[in-house]
């Protein structure tokens, strides 16, 4: 029992020091390659602007509930005219982030640990080093950087979308004042809550985008049966780990950031 | 003075406890056509995996015997290993797009001619599920050959194949050899019909090269357990 528990652990460590290896070389194999600029803007295509649809959604629809709640919680104190600053900081500080790394982890992330598992499984990465092409500056840099670029953008997408949910729902249908929803919003919201939003946004697009990468690219290591199964059993593992990784990445950084 | 052999000393590669390759000596002359055979399992293709750089052996060297290092190996895999999302165009210009500074004309130029000299003129803008198996090795080929490489590895280049595209498919590695005059190392089981197009034979057995000659001197005087392996085989033939 304790030597099993040895050995997880043991194992557990081993990975996050792969994990932290092979993140650190695919960031800077970018700079070896040709047509660099060519394969960021394709997956920054692939990442972001595929992605853009179900931030949209799900943006709407938060910012929606999020005014919906919110409105009858503050009306409770007579504050519903805190409404605007109640939305926006939960959605720049919290939800945006949060939300928006969910979304892309389940569109992108899956998609990516997927297609790489599938080219492990198709001997393509292989065939990449027997051609002397760095597999990981071709495949998995532009995807890393391009996630540094995307989660923060489709974050304040999100964050845009949601803070004008949560107007439809507290002006428009609910009678919140107007003037009253973005006042509030103007003079609450800072730079400072902007920055942290934006802050968590790249921390979560920098550990999901590597963590669905790793899986992918060494889906013969780590699922337990090879082929097509082994393709799913790692996928599922990137998503899950993202997962969790972004909601206790999120409780660490917050605390990082309300004592600064 | 140029090479005339590449020699491999002592690989050895085992994987937990398990020997696989155990300190494997064997000279393979640049030029010609040395094929590898052995019982399913035996580790030929750890072996290639090793000489194309895509296992790290435990132990040994690879050099060519005037002491240059060694040349650029290409690899031909089982499953081709073509990129199913690009075109056949795009897969043979992937090195070249990825490994050297060219224009886009002079790219174009050189895939446009190498599908030309494997016949594939007509399959350039189709991806490779929509080609047949024989053509999707072709592709496989025309994309290991434009880089020039001196010496290609085949790893069963017929497995899953019809006895009749097995023959083509050994046709067209004989053609293009005399064509470009590469080296090539490969791994079959389609033992005795390899023997046709091969100048060397390699038998590997328990980690060791337990025969090396040509077609001729190992059909006339094999060691006892190649003749056991061979055997069934050639019964199967005749």
């Amino acid at each position: 029992m304790i030597r099993k528990l040895g050995q997880a652990g043991i194992g557990a460590v081993a990975e996050l020091g792969q994990l932290t290896v092979f993140t650190l070389h695919s960031l800077v194999s970018l700079f070896g390659q040709r047509n660099a600029g060519e394969k960021l803007i394709r997956a920054v295509y692939e990442i972001g602007v595929r992605c853009v649809p179900i931030v949209l959604i799900v943006g709407l629809f938060t910012g929606l509930v999020l005014g919906l709640q919110l409105y009858y919680v503050l009306s409770n104190f007579s504050s519903e005219t805190l409404l605007g600053q109640a939305v926006s900081l939960t959605t720049i500080l919290e939800i945006g982030p949060v939300f928006t790394a969910i979304m892309i982890v389940g569109q992108a992330g899956s998609a990516l640990s997927a297609e790489l598992g599938i080219q492990r499984n198709a001997e393509q990465i292989d065939a990449l080093q027997t051609m002397r092409i760095q597999s990981l500056g071709f495949l998995v840099s532009p995807r890393l950087w391009a996630a540094l670029i995307c989660f923060p953008i489709l974050t304040a997408f999100f964050d845009w979308v949601a803070i004008w949910g949560g107007h439809l729902t507290g002006v428009e249908l609910l009678g919140v004042d107007h003037g009253a929803y973005w006042n509030r919003l103007y003079d609450e919201v800072t730079f400072t809550h902007v920055r942290d939003g934006f802050i968590k946004a790249i921390s979560f697009g920098f550990l999901t985008t590597a963590i669905c990468a790793f899986n992918g690219y060494f889906t013969n290591r780590l699922s337990d049966v090879p082929g097509a199964r082994g393709v799913s059993q790692t996928t599922t593992r990137a998503v899950v780990y993202s997962s969790i990784v972004i909601l206790a990445s999120d409780y660490i950084i917050t605390s990082f950031l309300l004592q600064t | 003075m140029s090479a005339s052999k590449l020699l491999i000393q002592g690989l050895s590669k085992q994987f937990g406890d398990q020997v696989i390759l155990n300190a494997i000596d064997l000279e393979v002359p640049l030029g010609e056509h040395t094929t590898l055979i052995g019982r399913s399992g035996i580790g030929k293709s750890v072996f290639l995996k090793c000489i194309a750089g895509l296992l790290e052996a435990d132990a040994g060297t690879i050099t060519l015997d005037n002491g240059d290092p060694v040349p650029h190996c290409s690899y031909l895999f089982q499953q081709n290993a073509l990129f199913d999302s690009m075109t056949v165009f795009d897969n043979v210009a992937l090195p070249v797009r990825e490994r050297e500074r060219v224009s886009k004309s002079e790219l174009k130029d050189r895939v446009t001619a190498m599908l030309a000299k494997l016949d594939l003129e007509n399959a350039a803008a189709k991806y490779p599920a929509e080609i047949s198996g024989g053509m999707q090795k072709r592709v496989a080929l025309a994309r290991a050959l434009i880089t020039q490489p001196e010496i290609i590895l085949f790893d069963e280049p017929t497995t899953g194949l019809d006895p009749e595209r097995k023959y083509s498919v050994f046709d067209m590695i004989r053609q293009y050899r005399q064509q470009f005059g590469f080296t090539v190392i490969m791994v079959s089981h389609d033992v005795p019909e390899v023997f046709e197009i091969s100048d060397q034979v390699a038998w590997l057995d328990q980690g060791k090269i337990a025969f090396w000659g040509s077609p001729s001197e190992l059909l006339t005087n094999p060691p006892s357990d190649l003749k056991t392996f061979l055997e069934p085989k050639l019964q199967s033939i005749s």
